[in-house]
């Protein structure tokens, strides 16, 4: 049961609205979408941008497109409004989802 | 069949994008539409600034390269242009291209101008429900930049009626410039809401230009396209029936595959029941989407719901400032050299007793993905890396102490560690914005119809 990062076997991109950022996560092969579906929980996700104060995780399913968005509330520091961050967008934040490992069956 | 093709996705972006579009355009002899996307959410604050400074301008600054050597093509194969480049100054952006069109010998190009979104004298922002907002924001009246409505399609389809070549809007929505062109070639009902959300997702997945076509989405040696220095750019067919087909200009880099698509309609994005425009609601979870040829991708199931009674305003307001300082370390004992620097650029903000909140950044370990407090480069163990490069960003609302915590980061060229150099450092302004919900009938809009040779 090899662990591999979500970068092996999906993509992902990121978008912003004010404090709050979307990533879609999709892998490249349906048969993931089971495994991503039972491990890449809400609960990890925010847990990724923890230290960044993120309050919320929400995912929403579209088996139709074999994806997932993910949404994740005040998780930019302010967004581009506030953010002292270089990426105040939050832009490489699909990458930081990517990194997350999942166990392949 | 209509196609709609997108030749710019914000301001910013490749200005000879749009030059193989207008050549596929005319190419495949269909009726067609040409749109280009440059406004983002604070451009048009920035651009209010331009225009206080200088009052022709305010409007996208790359207008005139862009439409240069695609105006005569498009006037000449009936190709309109529409885009939101008038930003915080339309009529302005079109006496530029008028004089454009005039200097091309084409004096009977007839621009119209779609005013109206610009609401920040004709509307109290207090009396309106806010709609999206950090609470800690201050929205201080007298600070004001910029209030604008998100406007609809319906403006743009009457100036592409009386017969526009060139539309030019500020604020619209995005999905309207798409909406629009395809409204007007069909007669669609404004309140056809299957066909607008064809419309719409016809807009959302080409207004950001390349990101449906490769763009954002290579990554080496996983998501590899074709020559990512040339990618082009996106091309919708449309039919009648609100069939829709992705595909792009000829010619180019880049494609367009099941994984562009997904990635681009899901972009900012949040609940896929829901994507609010002005003209229309759009669902996408029953989308389907399909190869139908090599960079050709085929969008089903869209559905549509009633746009809503309420337009969206942003309003931009002057914020604190933003100061930011970098150097670098590199070789041994890199790591170590640019911790003490952190320590010690703290250090002297706390002496110097400047009011501002900082923020330190080690590029190179751990910046773009880190918090203020910088948890993940402080949490580093490893090896050492070659090289860092130390940012100092600061945020207060006096300039002068920005700059003095800005110019901290400059001193270390004399007083910071060992093998410091490469110092750089600003001061920037911070627009903060705030939305707002304002019923449609509070925002009428205005169009302006006249051909280049009648404009001065």
């Amino acid at each position: 049961m090899p662990e591999v990062p979500l970068h092996a076997i999906a993509h992902s991109r990121a978008g912003d609205k004010g404090n709050r950022v979307n990533m879609s996560l999709m892998p490249y092969d349906p048969a993931h979408y089971a495994v991503i579906g039972e491990q890449v929980t809400e609960a990890r996700v925010l847990a990724l941008f923890a230290h960044r104060g993120a309050t919320r995780c929400r995912r929403y399913d579209l088996p139709n497109l074999g994806a997932f968005n993910f949404v994740v509330d005040d998780a930019l520091e302010g967004g581009v409004n506030g953010s002292l961050n270089l990426d105040g967008h939050g832009k490489t934040s699909s990458f930081r989802l990517l990194s997350l490992t999942v166990t392949i069956p | 069949m209509y196609l709609v093709g997108n030749g710019a996705g914000f301001s910013g972006d490749r200005v000879d994008a749009p030059i193989p579009v207008v050549r596929t355009l005319i190419r495949r002899g269909l009726p067609a539409a040409l749109f280009l996307e440059t406004l983002g959410e604070r451009t048009v604050a920035l651009a209010q600034l331009e225009r206080r400074r200088d009052p022709e301008l305010g409007y996208e600054p790359m207008l005139e390269r862009l439409l240069a050597p695609i105006l005569a093509d498009c006037f000449h194969h009936g190709i309109p242009i529409l885009g939101n480049f008038g930003a915080a100054n339309p009529p302005a952006a079109a006496r530029c291209i008028a004089q454009l069109a005039r200097r091309l010998g084409l004096p009977e190009l007839k621009i119209a101008t779609v005013t109206g979104d610009d609401v920040a004298d004709s509307i109290d922002l207090g009396t309106l429900p806010v709609h999206e907002a950090d609470e800690a924001l201050r929205a201080d009246a007298a600070k004001l930049v910029a209030a604008n409505a998100y406007i609809g399609a319906a403006p743009l389809v009457e100036a592409l009626k009386q017969g526009a070549h060139v539309v030019v809007a500020g604020r619209t929505s995005d999905p309207a410039l798409a909406i629009a062109p395809l409204v007007a070639h069909y007669g669609w009902a404004m309140d056809d809401w299957e066909k607008l959300a064809v419309g719409a997702a016809c807009g959302h997945l080409l207004e950001c230009g390349s990101q449906v076509s490769g763009g954002v989405f290579w990554d080496p040696g996983f998501k590899d396209i074709p020559d990512p220095a040339n990618i082009g750019f996106p091309i919708a067919e449309v039919g009648p029936d609100g069939s829709l087909v992705i595909t792009k200009a000829e010619d180019t880099g880049g494609l367009v595959d099941l994984r562009t698509v997904k990635e681009q309609l899901l972009y900012e994005l949040h609940d896929p029941a829901e994507y609010i425009t002005p003209d229309v609601v759009l669902d996408i979870t029953g989308c389907r989407i399909e190869q139908v040829g090599k960079d050709r991708v085929a969008v089903h199931g869209l559905a549509g719901r009633p746009a809503p009674a309420m337009l969206k305003v942003t309003a931009c307001f002057e914020g604190s400032w933003l100061g930011e300082g970098e150097v670098s370390v590199a070789g041994p004992n890199t790591l170590a050299r640019a911790k003490a620097t952190a320590d010690v650029l703290l250090r002297r903000l706390e002496m110097r007793g400047l009011k501002v909140r900082p923020r330190i950044d080690l590029i190179g370990l751990a910046s773009v993905h880190d918090s203020d407090g910088g948890a993940l480069w402080h949490a580093h163990q490893g090896a050492e890396p070659p090289e860092l490069r130390i940012r100092l960003a600061v945020e207060g609302e006096n300039r002068d102490d920005c700059d003095q915590a800005a110019r901290e980061v400059l001193a270390l060229l004399c007083c910071g560690p060992a093998g410091t150099g490469g110092a750089r450092w600003r001061v920037t302004p911070r627009i903060l914005t705030r939305s707002y919900l304002v019923p449609r009938e509070m925002v009428p809009t205005t169009v302006t119809l006249l051909s280049a040779r009648e404009m001065n």
